[in-house]
């Protein structure tokens, strides 16, 4: 599927439906029987932007596999507000084992498929971005270098929120965690050396790789839709505000999250065989205390004014700018 | 129990959990009064008509707008546009062209010899319109549509008012006139010509009419006293622009000065030029910021070559046709003063276009009326002081305008109905405007404004021929769908899409949407993310 070049209507593609449009030219969001792979009744707190970044990502896959999809779940927020026993949220069939090794039970599940000839049934793992860069990162190389037929969705909320918002290596500079507090003369999150999860995966060469967010239904909907059509490891990587681990407004989840495309904090791009081939331009540009502001994790940096290190912050968004050209505009579509 | 091993109970849905028991206020749609709706002296439904264009679907929107106002056609010509002053896009980039795609529906509905629908039933009432203007034709397609029998009079050889002796044919052309007032006569309404109204009581006695709506219009030159030759040339604007109707068209001259600074004395200037003058002057005692003429008619008449000549009073004409014009100067209050410096202006004839005035002489034996200021007092309801005989359009205090004369020919329309009934019309209560505020102006693409193309200017200064030229059918949807919708849903999905509890249910295409307040945990997403503001929150009651 690529993306529509759509007739020009009040609000293209930018909001979820369009009723201009053919019927499969349509979200799979806007449609009235998607799946809703998440069901209503799930324990996420007001405005989860994981919950939603998840049945946005499993039903555009179990679009494109007209329903033969199995989900691998690694524990995280999304596994335990999903599946209270005996309840469960998932429509979709579902397996969870332990915190670190979702990578490993998808890469099994998939030779199984394979060995009992139901080549059709297509697999999805997923996990937040503890389960995935740091707990489960072994198991998840791993998969990358033996290239199951497996789709890997990180949602990343940039902490361990289930346990009560510490720190991970996803955790942006100057954030406050529970581990990370507002105090000293360097509050908050460290300003490490990073650690980029989707430029990892493009190193291991596989076939696909993009980043997507919950704020860009339509270009998140047909990336994994195009993962869906390509065979061997792939890996997704969606970005998903947190209301509670970063203080913002539960109302303001998809707002925050496009103000991290709009600044340049979170590029979208897309690469197959470890080169980038797509990049998302940022619409309307926006300084990074537009998003930093709205977030109470950051709030020490505005109580007393912290200029250099919101400075520092520009800088790595100026330096995604530049590096995944934002500002250019694409080639295609 | 033939369970797994460590397992007891069987595996239940989340729907179990009603996760609507968290919420402490909740999401309600709501339906808001777009700022164009709002500025509408005529009360089009402006959204709505726009929503069915921009699906392409004309011959709907047509009908959604002749509910309100039966000359769209007209309108799309001559309507000064407050909608478009109101839009909430002019704060996004340019303000929808809501009156190039009137007009495009209106020609649309002419070119498809597109119908009223006549009433179903005849109430058994007889109604009296005085004047075929925009006013009362409006009173008399409402009133018939309410099943009433209505018989129009009107004082001149033809219908149409001030809207065919007051605006010139290049900015109405009569055939679009004469069929969209066709279109409402053929609903089955009398029309009777040449007829003046002298008594209206005997009038509606000798007629058995049970109530009477009165629309005469402001045809009455305002006159100014400035001492003249003997055979200084010196004319009225409405008797300038109602000669260019019949077969002699007014002898104007080589150079022609205009007195005012109103709408009519543009229209007499470019017509002056238009009849063949070198020099149209337009001499007006305060300065373009106070001049009540709207601001593209200025415009389009400078671009023709019409001069003006602002902060002057013309004080004396002589014979040979040398005006003095004093020069003014604003007081502290905005008001004229004289400078007592003068100078002089050569002139083959003098238009005075100062206002007007209402004949209200058929009033003369009315009780209970209460006159003021040369026009007739009415209440809320369009009622004159007595009782059954309405009046709107110039007659009464208001703005003068086409729109606004529809707009009063709509009101008094419903109210004479429910007073024939025996009872009060009691309009729907307004819902809250639609502020820019209260929009998520992000979902919007950026999409500048059609401008209807404008007649060559060389062509156009000769000729009579319509300056503005309507839009065609892919630039009408286009500028269709620049509409924000403001207040009003047009099913975006986006509530819908952004729910991360599922709790928004899609009823289908035109049936909108429902929350599912069992699931729904009142994060308010669905309110931040609504491009057009139709959902609000409320706290919930405890």
């Amino acid at each position: 599927m690529e993306m529509q070049t759509v007739k020009f209507y009040q609000t293209g593609t930018f909001t979820v439906g369009n009723r201009l449009l053919a019927e499969d030219e349509r979200s799979v969001q806007a449609n009235m029987h998607r799946t809703n792979s998440l069901n209503s009744g799930h324990r996420a707190c007001q405005g989860c932007g994981e919950a939603l970044g998840a049945r946005y990502a499993i039903d555009a896959a179990m679009r494109s596999t007209s329903g033969e999809l199995i989900a691998v779940n690694a524990t995280g927020c999304l596994e335990v507000f999903s599946t209270p026993y005996p309840e469960t949220s998932w429509k979709i069939p579902w397996i969870h084992s332990l915190f670190g090794n979702a990578a490993a039970v998808a890469s099994g599940v998939a030779a199984a498929m394979r060995v009992r000839g139901r080549s059709a049934v297509r697999v999805v793992a997923q996990g937040g971005d503890g389960g995935t860069t740091d707990i489960g990162f072994g198991c998840l190389s791993g998969m990358f270098e033996r290239n199951d037929d497996v789709l890997y969705i990180c949602y990343d909320n940039e902490a361990y929120m289930n346990t009560g918002v510490q720190r991970s290596s996803a955790t942006p500079p100057a954030a406050r965690t529970a581990t990370t507090p507002a105090l000293g003369r360097e509050p908050g999150n460290v300003f490490g050396t990073g650690k980029n999860v989707p430029l990892i995966a493009m190193a291991h060469s596989i076939p696909y790789v993009a980043t997507a967010s919950v704020a860009n239904l339509r270009d998140l909907e047909r990336k994994v839709a195009k993962a869906m059509t390509i065979s061997g490891a792939r890996y997704v990587h969606i970005h998903v505000p947190c209301p509670l681990g970063w203080g913002s407004l539960p109302a303001d989840t998809i707002k925050v999250a496009r103000l991290a495309v709009e600044s340049g904090l979170f590029p979208l791009f897309e690469a197959e065989h470890g080169e980038i081939t797509g990049r998302t331009p940022i619409r309307r540009k926006v300084p990074v205390t537009d998003y930093l502001r709205l977030q109470k994790r950051f709030a020490h940096l505005f109580n007393v004014a912290d200029e250099p290190r919101i400075a520092r912050i520009q800088a790595i968004a100026d330096r995604n700018i530049a590096k995944f050209g934002l500002l250019e505009t694409p080639a295609h579509g | 129990m033939d369970k797994p091993f460590a397992i007891t109970l069987d595996v239940g849905s989340s729907l179990a959990n009603k996760t609507g028991s968290w919420r402490t206020s909740r999401p309600v749609y709501v339906d808001r009064l777009p700022p164009c709706n709002h500025a509408c002296p005529a009360g089009e439904n402006i959204q709505s008509w726009l929503y069915h264009a921009e699906a392409g679907d004309y011959e709907a929107a047509w009908r959604v707008l002749t509910l309100d106002n039966p000359l769209p056609a007209i309108m799309g010509r001559v309507c000064y546009h407050p909608c478009e002053t109101a839009c909430n896009r002019g704060k996004l980039d340019e303000s929808v062209g809501i009156n190039s795609v009137e007009r495009f529906l209106g020609d649309e509905a002419l070119k498809l010899a597109w119908r009223f629908e006549p009433p179903v039933r005849d109430s058994g009432k007889r109604v009296l319109v005085v004047g075929a203007g925009p006013s009362g034709l409006a009173a008399a397609y409402h009133l018939r549509l309410l099943g009433h029998a209505v018989t129009i009079i009107e004082a001149g050889p033809l219908a149409g008012g001030m809207m065919r002796f007051g605006i010139p044919k290049y900015r109405l052309p009569r055939d679009v006139l004469d069929a969209e007032i066709q279109r409402i006569l053929d609903l089955g309404i009398e029309l009777q010509l040449n007829r003046k109204v002298s008594n209206i009581l005997d009038t509606m006695h000798s007629g058995a009419f049970d109530a009477a709506f009165l629309a005469v219009g402001a045809h009455i030159a305002k006159r100014a006293y400035i001492p003249a030759g003997s055979t200084a040339r010196m004319l009225d604007a409405i008797s300038v622009l109602r000669g260019m109707e019949g077969e002699d068209k007014p002898l104007l001259g080589r150079r022609v000065v205009v007195y005012g600074g109103g709408n009519t004395a543009l229209d007499v200037a470019r017509t002056a030029k238009r009849l063949g003058a070198s020099d149209a002057i337009i001499v007006y005692r305060r300065t373009r910021e106070k001049m009540p003429a709207h601001d593209f008619e200025v415009e389009e008449a400078l671009q023709e070559g019409v001069l003006i000549k602002w902060l002057s009073t013309i004080r004396n004409m002589a014979d040979e046709g040398t005006l003095t014009v004093e020069k003014m100067r604003l007081d502290d209050q905005g008001f004229p003063q004289p400078t007592g410096e003068f100078e002089t202006l050569e002139t083959d004839s003098l238009v005075l276009a100062l206002g007007q005035d209402v004949d209200l002489s058929l009033l003369d034996d009315v009780p209970d009326l209460v006159i003021e200021h040369g026009v007739v007092q009415v209440a809320s309801n369009m009622m004159t002081g007595h009782a059954g005989i309405f009046a709107g359009g110039d007659m009464v205090p208001s703005e003068r305008t086409v729109t606004v004369a529809v707009g009063h020919g709509k009101k008094a329309a419903r109210h004479i109905d429910a007073w024939l009934r025996g009872g009060r019309y009691a309009p729907p209560p307004a819902h809250k405007l639609a502020a820019f505020e209260s929009l998520n102006a992000w979902y919007y693409a950026d999409a500048p404004k059609t401008t209807q193309p404008v007649l060559d200017l060389a062509r156009r200064a000769s000729t009579f021929d319509e300056v503005v030229r309507g839009l065609d059918e892919s630039t009408a949807l286009f500028e269709a769908r620049r509409c924000l919708s403001c207040g009003n849903c047009f099913e975006c999905d986006n509530c819908y899409g952004v729910c991360p509890d599922n709790a928004v249910i899609k009823l289908g295409p035109g049936k909108r949407f429902e929350f599912n307040y069992d699931y729904c945990k009142g994060c308010g997403i669905c309110v931040a993310e609504c491009p057009c503001g139709a959902i609000e929150m409320i706290p919930e009651t405890i």
